[in-house]
């Protein structure tokens, strides 16, 4: 197994008092694609919230060997990890190319960024049509493009991903993912992918983690989950 | 016609001083939800510093920039120090927290320059403009200043990194930490240029209204009834709700009969409420709308 990106053991996490995660262990590799699934309100925001320091959270994460757990957002997020969350994140009153803006707001080299803003609109044509528009009058397929649009103009090592395919049509799906798989090999970007579409997802990732009201249920290659019917039958649904 | 004329100018003037508090009540409420009831005195206590130092025997201009300086750095160490600490807390515990600092800052200044009123000289001179009757040199001055400064935000706000970043902050702050902006500090620079902002206006407006610690009380509440006009979400509708406001007060103070002197502050909560019923939420302001 190649490099590990990140390592996170032994994570509980918490709304209020209410305890959503038991102890859940994961390990990235350095350029792979791994896969979260699991049923609703299995806690697999939770589990990427408690990546990037959104929601309280004890046990270890190490990115890149160094410890981040307690660490706000925003130096999680500047060390390389770029969280596209559910419901995408859209600034709704700024134009498309100002939420682009937005996403490089941490980077120290200035006189990359436009050239980084004409790289996203390269893999999304449909940003760069629409890149003096308020963004909260795009579609939601595009929203969710320009919201992995804006993760990539971090240059992130890291992309936490929350359910992009969510309300989108089958064909925009296929072609949003099809990105992805290009984005992993040619940006270098490795990939957490929380699904609800399993087959896609499985797809697309090398590595999968199933998971059942905040524990772990399961872990292994893709090839190995998707190949195995019982599995699939009793968690995956298809 | 000529007293009409002369009357909507002088509007115009102190209407200036109205959209500055207006914006930096709405700057503050963009940024943490609340409304800051002391921002008028943080503005008063401004001018005193503006007061002291020419005392001192600083230059006009000089004060001028300096207290806006330190009235940038004191915005940005009360938000550090007092807000940032209670950010997470319900509304009640803002809300006796801004009676506070009113409070603490209308007694501190009150205990450290007494209650007397003070002159405090205008840069431009009270004569007419030009030997003409319309507008004084003062008033215009303050039309200028307001609308540079105005100018400065809007170019500020539209087209630097640090603006969008605060925009960003202010819209939506869970997303602007998940592209790693400081969003606590942009709250803090939003205190302090709303600081700023208001000391410009106090110094403005000093050598109208006389220094003393309760000079801000009726400017801040036009500054609300204008900021509420423009509908708080709304910078720009702020600013024309100010001038809006400050040609309304002067025009009837004028010309309705019983108004005059005494009733003009009643004008400022009669427009707060007549546009919170008719419209609640501005004339520029966004309606939230809540998806189901
Ligand atoms: N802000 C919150 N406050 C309290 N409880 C929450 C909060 N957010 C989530 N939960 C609870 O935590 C559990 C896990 O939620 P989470 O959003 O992580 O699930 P999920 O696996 O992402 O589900 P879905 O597939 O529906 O998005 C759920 O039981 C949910 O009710
Ligand atoms: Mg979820």
């Amino acid at each position: 197994m190649s490099a590990c990106l990140l390592e996170a053991t032994g994570i509980c996490a918490y709304y209020g008092p209410t305890q959503v995660l038991f102890g859940l262990d994961l390990r990235l590799a350095e350029g792979g694609i791994t896969t979260m699934l699991g049923a609703n309100g299995a806690g697999k925001t939770t589990m990427l919230r408690a990546l990037s320091g959104m929601v309280r959270a004890t046990g270890e994460i190490r990115f890149r060997g160094e410890p981040v757990l307690g660490q706000a957002t925003e130096d999680i997020v500047r060390r390389g990890v770029a969280h596209v969350p559910e419901g995408r994140g859209t600034f709704t009153r700024q134009t498309v190319e100002e939420n682009l803006q937005i996403g490089a707001m941490s980077r120290r080299d200035r006189k990359a960024i436009p050239g980084d803003i004409e790289r996203v609109y390269g893999y999304f044509p449909r940003l760069k049509e629409r890149r003096g528009q308020q963004a909260g009058t795009l579609s939601g397929g595009e929203q969710q493009m320009l919201a992995i649009g804006r993760a990539l103009m971090l240059r992130p090592r890291l992309m936490l991903l929350d359910e992009p395919s969510f309300g989108l049509a089958p064909m925009i799906v296929a072609e949003m993912f099809e990105i992805l798989r290009t984005l992993n090999r040619s940006e270098k970007v490795s990939m957490l992918l929380v699904e609800q579409n399993a087959a896609l997802a499985l797809d697309l990732a090398d590595h999968a983690y199933l998971i059942e009201t905040g524990r772990l249920v399961m872990s292994g290659p893709s090839a190995e989950i998707r190949g195995d019917e019982s599995i699939r039958r009793s968690y995956l649904g298809y | 016609m000529e007293l009409l004329l002369h009357q909507v100018l002088a509007g115009l003037a102190t209407g200036g001083i109205y959209a500055c508090m207006a914006l930096a009540v709405v700057m503050i409420y963009q940024a943490i939800d609340h409304l800051n009831f002391a921002q008028g005195e943080m503005a008063m206590f401004s001018t005193f510093i503006a007061w002291q130092l020419l005392q001192w025997g600083v230059p006009y201009w000089a004060a001028f920039v300096l207290t806006i300086a330190i009235s940038f750095l004191a915005g940005v160490v009360i938000e550090r120090t007092v807000f940032k600490p209670i950010h997470k807390a319900p509304v009640l515990t803002h809300v006796v927290m801004f009676i506070a600092l009113f409070a603490i800052i209308n007694s501190a200044a009150g205990f450290i320059w007494d209650f007397t009123i003070k002159s405090v000289p205008s840069p431009f001179g009270t004569q007419p403009l030009f030997g003409q009757r319309l507008i004084s040199a003062h008033d215009a001055g303050m039309i200028a200043v307001t609308l540079v400064l105005l100018v400065l935000l809007y170019l500020f706000f539209r087209h630097t990194r640090v603006g969008l970043a605060m925009r960003a902050a202010a819209a939506n702050p869970d997303s602007a930490r998940l592209a790693g902006i400081r969003v606590g500090w942009m709250v803090a620079l939003g205190w302090g240029m709303a600081a700023a902002v208001g000391s410009v206006a106090g110094m403005l407006i000093a050598p109208v209204v006389f220094l003393e610690p309760n000079m801000m009380l009726s400017i801040l509440l036009y500054g609300f009834a204008a900021a509420v006009v423009g509908g708080l979400t709304s910078p720009g509708g702020a600013v024309f709700g100010g001038f809006a406001v400050g040609v309304v007060e002067n025009l009837a103070g004028t010309f309705i009969p019983y108004v005059g002197r005494e009733l003009k502050l009643s004008i400022a909560l009669f427009i707060i409420v007549a546009v919170l019923i008719v419209k609640p939420s501005g004339l520029f302001g966004r309606r939230v709308v809540t998806r189901v």
